[in-house]
């Protein structure tokens, strides 16, 4: 993924300073609030949620089990269709794909809409490393790029900043990059708005070049679907003469019928409204309406790897809604940047590690960034169980053990620092298939209470260090039981 | 070996688990969610659409043909329109003989351009009441995406109740894909500064539908 995150200091180190910004904490608190109960509201409208949430699950499961049929059958309407398709199987190659797309076209600047995928590859890096600007044009991108910040939530990227933050960004930064704000411009959004709709026209209505993802793309008819709220991805879509489209392979559903489940579940599960304001979708290009040329970027870039995990490719479900960052306790405190990767929240903390592997610290900590209480499982609208990824995850870093990098099978070797936890594991195994030690130390661990101490000594320290130590009670479960029910069934 | 080659060998490659006995699409997916939700009449179908419109910050209007063009020339005076975007098959009777200047969208038209015309009048393919949705589809009488993009002010006309449908699923069934298609609910808006929601960015920030049809009985 981007060389924006490497570097990033594991999620513990990251999570500490963002828990002591009151700024950054009050206003998470109020947006994930905001959202979590207009979602519950929406998602209260439909009755047959839960079978719809199931259709999702297993459209999306199916379309992933024969995912090389579904690829090539898209590939086939899309060039039907008047579309060329391009493969990326990693960031680099999909960068420099969209580079020379770009540059044949003779423009030193492009338009784009909101994408996770092109974050992902870091693709305005790579465009601007050739001689081409790229324009972010979602509100929220907008002021992300503006103050050379990193986004930190999928839905609402500057979710970390209030609004007092956003006019000065405004105001210091717009001038270099086109029409400056107006002198008086206040904090009120509307007013900040206003001066983004002004800024921004300008760049819509000249731009030859337009970069975007999709939500969906349809195998059977070619069909690509943009869902958003403001207009400016319909901009991107319609009024340049070449669009350039950077989609995940896992993007794709078999039919147009799929479309009529996910249109559901998708905005509510993540704005929260009935429908989001504005959805396109094309096929191909249209004579005279809309782009003349289109390109599709079918892009791989660990998703392969990820699909060759049993327990850990449902993460490829995934529709990008956010829902599960809104209900975490972890994200709410945490904020998005601790994450150390476009992808925050309960599902960055499953997806980061599988599609860039468990290799550095960041990644190595993120199946740990949970408390594991199920909300992120509850909220899904694709039934992504993503306590057991996790769980799954946390095994594959203290145990090593086989996996799939680039394609190749590889066996991974434990990460460093879990060296205690895994002692303590292998302890625990032997003692509990050793009732009779495991009874002897229970009884030594009550009569030596008094002489625990409140933190633990060693490797341990980090842990009990963020927590309380759990008391030992006074006689162990086992020799209460005995005592006071004689070991025979049935209590009184 | 090329890319396409590398990546279809990793997905197949992945997928050893996946026997050829495993389920076809039509067995693996059920389908027991609902067509449309709560069995409503003509009538209360219309009103859902009419409500949820104006949910989401549409205006709402009503109208039967005799009636149209006065309003449509209302609302465009009361918006100062002095030019008016039209798609190349709307019914001419839709609008007034008099009335501001009216603008046909021609291919060698910049952007620029069409950024100077104040309103748009289109029809449009389908409605969904439950979401409050229009669709346009780029049928004669809705023209090109742009020209429902870049002005400020769009005047949707749905023909009541032949266009309306209950549901997203219903509305699926009745579009073509291989046409351009734009959902619109309500005007474009944002919620991207602390979650206040904001109309008008970059779409037309303001959306006004005509119902139009004689109204229904029961």
């Amino acid at each position: 993924m981007t060389g924006t995150y490497l570097g990033m200091p594991a999620f513990p180190k990251a999570a500490a300073d963002a828990v002591h910004n009151p700024t950054l904490r009050g206003n998470l608190r109020h947006a994930t609030h905001t959202i979590r109960a207009k979602r519950a509201k929406a998602v209260g409208e439909l009755s047959d949620w839960a079978e719809l949430r199931e259709a999702g699950r297993r459209i999306k499961d199916h379309t992933l089990r024969h995912l090389d049929r579904y690829l090539l059958q898209l590939e086939e309407s899309v060039t039907a269709a008047g579309g060329t398709v391009h493969w990326a199987a990693d960031a680099d190659e999909a960068n420099r794909i969209v580079a020379r797309l770009v540059k044949e076209t003779g423009e030193s600047e492009v338009v784009k809409v909101k994408s996770m995928a092109t974050q992902e590859i870091g693709l305005n890096e790579a465009l601007e490393a050739e001689g081409i600007r790229a324009y972010e044009t979602d509100l929220a991108e907008l002021i992300v790029q503006l103050c050379k910040d990193r986004p930190s939530h999928i839905l609402v990227p500057a979710i970390h900043r209030n609004r007092g933050e956003i006019r000065d960004i405004f105001r210091a930064e717009m001038g270099e990059w086109g029409r400056p704000t107006p002198e008086d411009l206040t904090d009120a959004p509307a007013e900040l708005a206003e001066a983004a709709r002004l800024h921004l026209r300008e760049k819509f209505l000249r731009a030859k070049v337009g970069i975007s993802g999709a939500n969906f793309m349809v195998a059977e008819t070619g069909t690509l679907v943009v869902v958003e709220s403001e207009g400016n991805g319909r901009m991107c879509l319609t009024l340049p003469e070449t669009l350039i489209s950077v989609v995940g392979i896992e993007k794709v559903v078999p039919a147009w019928r799929d479309l009529e489940v996910f249109l559901q579940t998708l905005p509510r599960s993540s704005t929260a409204e009935r429908m989001n304001p504005y959805t396109s979708m094309w096929t191909g290009t249209t004579d005279e309406d809309g782009p003349r040329t289109f390109h599709l970027v079918l892009l791989d870039n660990g998703r392969t790897d990820t699909l060759a995990d049993r327990v850990g490719r449902q993460a490829l479900r995934c529709i990008r809604c956010s829902a599960c960052l809104n209900v975490c306790p972890v994200y709410e405190r945490a904020g998005g940047h601790a994450y150390g990767s476009v992808y925050p929240g309960p599902i960055g903390a499953i997806l980061s590690p599988q599609l860039r592997g468990t290799a550095s610290e960041i990644d190595a900590s993120l199946p740990y960034a949970s408390s594991l209480c199920g909300a992120c499982y509850e909220v899904c609208p694709v039934a992504i169980d993503i306590p057991e990824v996790l769980v799954h995850l946390r095994e594959r870093v203290v145990e090593g053990g086989p996996a799939v990098r680039e394609g190749n099978r590889v066996v991974l070797r434990p990460a460093k620092g879990h060296a205690a936890e895994r002692a303590a594991m292998r302890a625990a195994r032997w003692a509990f298939s050793h009732p009779g030690a495991l009874r002897a130390g229970q009884r030594l661990a009550s009569r030596t209470r008094r002489l625990h101490p409140r933190t633990l000594p060693g490797p341990g320290r980090a842990w009990s260090g963020t927590r309380d130590l759990p008391a030992v009670p006074p006689e162990p479960f086992r020799d209460w039981w005995q005592r006071t029910r004689g070991g025979k069934d049935g209590a009184r | 070996m090329n890319s396409r080659e590398r990546v279809l060998g990793r997905v197949r490659r992945a997928l050893a688990d996946v026997t050829p006995q495993d389920r076809p699409y039509e067995e693996a997916v059920p389908r027991d969610y609902l067509r449309e939700h709560g069995e409503l009449t003509v009538r209360q179908t219309v009103e859902l659409l009419a409500e949820n419109l104006a949910d989401y910050r549409a205006i709402v209007h009503r109208a039967d043909g005799e009636e149209l063009p006065l309003l449509v020339t209302r609302l465009l005076a009361e918006r100062g329109a002095r030019e008016v975007l039209v798609p190349p098959g709307l019914p001419p009777e839709w609008l007034p003989a008099a009335g501001p200047v009216r603008i046909h969208d021609r291919a060698a038209d910049t952007p620029q351009r069409l950024d100077r015309v104040d309103s748009v009048v289109t029809g449009c393919a389908v409605a969904i009441a439950e979401t409050g949705t229009i669709v346009l589809d780029g049928s004669p009488d809705q023209g090109r995406r742009r020209i429902s993009l870049v002005p400020d002010h769009h005047i949707c006309v749905v023909r009541v109740p032949e266009q309306v449908v209950s549901s997203v699923p219903q509305a699926l069934e009745r579009l073509d894909p291989t046409r351009p298609l734009t959902w619109i609910s309500g005007p474009s808006a944002t919620s991207d500064i602390e979650l206040d929601r904001v109309e008008g960015v970059h779409g037309p920030r303001t959306l006004e539908v005509i119902l139009l049809g004689r109204p229904l009985s029961a």
